[in-house]
């Protein structure tokens, strides 16, 4: 892991010279402060039993669809459509460094985006009297679990962008992956096939996988190792499978 | 290994195929320490491919390759330390400045950080790039570009070097500079070269090596290589007078020198003609002593040199017409 340091920062600076960054970063705020305002103003109208962050970190799944495929489809595809890849992998560096600087890089962007959110809150503190408004717990919680949370959907996209040299293609695999995990767990977690006595494993499995569920859990203050420990290990299956896709079509080019 | 310094780059029976379809059908060539050779060979004869084999990028099939002794195949990590790439079509990030490229690539190469800024310098000046140095590489225009991966190539000074056409796209004063360059590498870096540009090989290779349909159908330096090839010489005759006892004269001259082509003669009544001999050495002066004894009139007599362009034409024919192409 000698060079990865390297890999991280040079990954970073091309993240932060490039326009696309700041166009989706200011897409994310835009879209994030549209939401929150549009809370803030349902609280006026008529109390609610949620606190304003609880509602707002609902919404996580809206800005994971796009901001993740966006973030991540060009960090293997693009090395690989340019022939970088080539230079990169001729140097003595091995794959895990690179699919990890990639990953990592994409992984604090991500994080970093989400902080900025961070604003909106203390913006509130600062103008509104009322300290109701502002529950510390479910405001921890939730930035807590978009932390952990990222770093599966993250991984998720880089996994994605190591299977195609189009960044287009690589997005919607993303965004296809990462709305069947999230929202087919949702609706699996639902069906009533899945009820009867037979499948009782299976109904256990996609209980343990209900993104939603997670988050109810960090906003209410309840940290669980095991929902940690699932998006740890869906993480790194999702690295490793990115460093043997890399490796896969080495061998098969 | 009992030699002390191994070849920089030992290749035996190297084979690499595509989904069944044959790249490189078991090629074997021996590089020495400090030579430069020229890769030549038709598109698709499978180049790039054996660069790619050389470099670690890309794993064969079956053969061994030895880069200073040590196999691509089980220490990847030691040869990529070896070896100084170029790809073909010279891949470069287009959104980094050149220095700022070259920094993270010798980063990358682990070269001392304390080492790194005088090193970027003197390749920069070794490359004629200066004046480019922070300019970003997507607004370069293509020579620049050819020289921040030949730049990137010697970075980190490695004993062997190999580029997959790097004078392709230059204009002749920037190949001239190429030529160079590469020329100041003899004797301190082993560089291996593909090119279609042929005069290009010639000028700066010491040795040749003609792949055709993944095998070697020719090695050796240019003056072997014509010799094995065309094994004669041929000159050319520009004369006038009794051209039909021109072939008896000629054999008093050599016994194998004949009349191989003959056109018909111009309005001045000289004719060109094309004269072939199994001797290699200078034929010249005997010729022209006997045609002016026996009263033809001589306008021009010159010897034939057969460019590489020649040699690799009738390499590949040669391959392309044999079902089986001969063992080298």
């Amino acid at each position: 892991m000698k060079h990865f340091p390297t890999l991280l920062s040079h990954e970073l600076r091309m993240l932060l010279v490039s326009p696309s960054t700041y166009i989706a970063g200011t897409a994310f705020l835009f879209f994030m402060g549209f939401i929150f305002t549009g809370i803030l103003e349902s609280y006026a109208k008529t109390a609610q039993d949620a606190s304003p962050a609880q509602e707002f970190f609902q919404l996580f799944w809206f800005p994971v669809f796009f901001m993740v495929p966006l973030l991540t489809m060009k960090c293997l595809a693009e090395e690989r459509r340019l022939g970088t890849i080539e230079t990169l992998l001729t140097t003595p560096v091995t794959t895990t460094e690179v699919v990890l600087g990639k990953y990592a890089a994409a992984y604090l962007l991500y994080v970093g985006l989400w902080g900025a959110t961070g604003g909106f809150f203390y913006i509130l503190k600062k103008f509104s009297s009322d300290p109701l408004l502002l529950d510390s717990g479910p405001l921890f919680g939730g930035y807590l679990f978009v932390a952990i949370s990222g770093l599966l959907f993250v991984a998720i996209g880089v996994f994605a962008s190591s299977l195609s040299r189009n960044q287009a293609v690589a997005g919607i695999l993303a965004f296809i992956m990462l709305v069947v995990l999230i929202m087919g767990g949702n609706w699996l977690g639902r069906a009533d096939f899945l009820n009867r006595d037979v499948l009782a494993p299976a109904k256990a499995a996609v209980d343990y996988a209900q993104v939603f569920a997670h988050l109810e859990d960090f906003a209410r203050g309840v940290v669980d190792a095991r929902q940690i420990l699932f998006y740890l290990s869906g993480a790194v299956l999702a690295l490793i499978f990115s460093i043997l896709s890399v490796e896969a079509k080495l061998l098969h080019s | 290994m009992s030699d002390p310094l191994p070849p920089a780059i030992e290749v035996l029976h190297l084979v690499k195929s595509y989904a069944g379809a044959p790249a490189v059908a078991d090629i074997s060539f021996t590089v020495a320490r400090g030579e430069i050779i020229g890769f030549l060979g038709p598109n698709g004869a499978g180049k790039s491919t054996t660069m790619r084999i050389l470099t670690g990028y890309m794993p064969a099939n079956s053969g061994s390759v030895r880069i200073c002794g040590h196999s691509v195949a089980t220490e990847a990590d030691a040869v990529k330390r070896l070896v100084g790439y170029m790809p073909e079509n010279n891949p470069l990030p287009e959104d980094m400045r050149v220095s700022e490229y070259l920094y993270f690539r010798g980063r990358l190469k682990e070269i001392p950080r304390r080492k790194l800024g005088p090193r970027i310098d003197e390749v920069l000046e070794l490359c004629d790039l200066k004046r480019v140095r922070h300019k970003i590489i997507g607004q370069l225009s293509k020579g620049y570009r050819q020289r921040v991966g030949i730049a990137e190539a010697i970075l980190a000074e490695p004993p062997v070097i190999i580029m997959d056409e790097p004078t392709i796209g230059l204009d002749p004063h920037q190949i001239l500079i190429v030529r160079d360059l590469i020329a100041s590498l003899r004797g301190r870096m082993t560089v291996l070269i593909s090119s279609h540009i042929l005069p290009e090989i010639e000028m700066t290779c010491d040795r040749v090596l003609i792949i055709n349909r993944g095998r070697v159908v020719a090695q050796g330096t240019p003056a072997d290589l014509r010799r094995e090839i065309f094994g004669r010489s041929t000159y050319q005759l520009e004369a006038a007078g009794a051209l039909p006892a021109l072939p008896a004269l000629l054999a008093t001259v050599d016994p194998t020198l004949s009349l191989s082509a003959q056109a018909e003669p111009d309005s001045s009544g000289f004719a060109t003609l094309t004269l072939t001999t199994e001797r290699a050495d200078e034929l010249g002066e005997p010729i022209l002593r006997a045609l002016l004894g026996e009263k033809f009139r001589v306008r021009a007599l010159s010897r034939v040199h057969p460019t590489l362009e020649d040699v690799f034409l009738a390499a590949t024919r040669r391959s392309w017409d044999a079902k089986i192409p001969p063992k080298n």
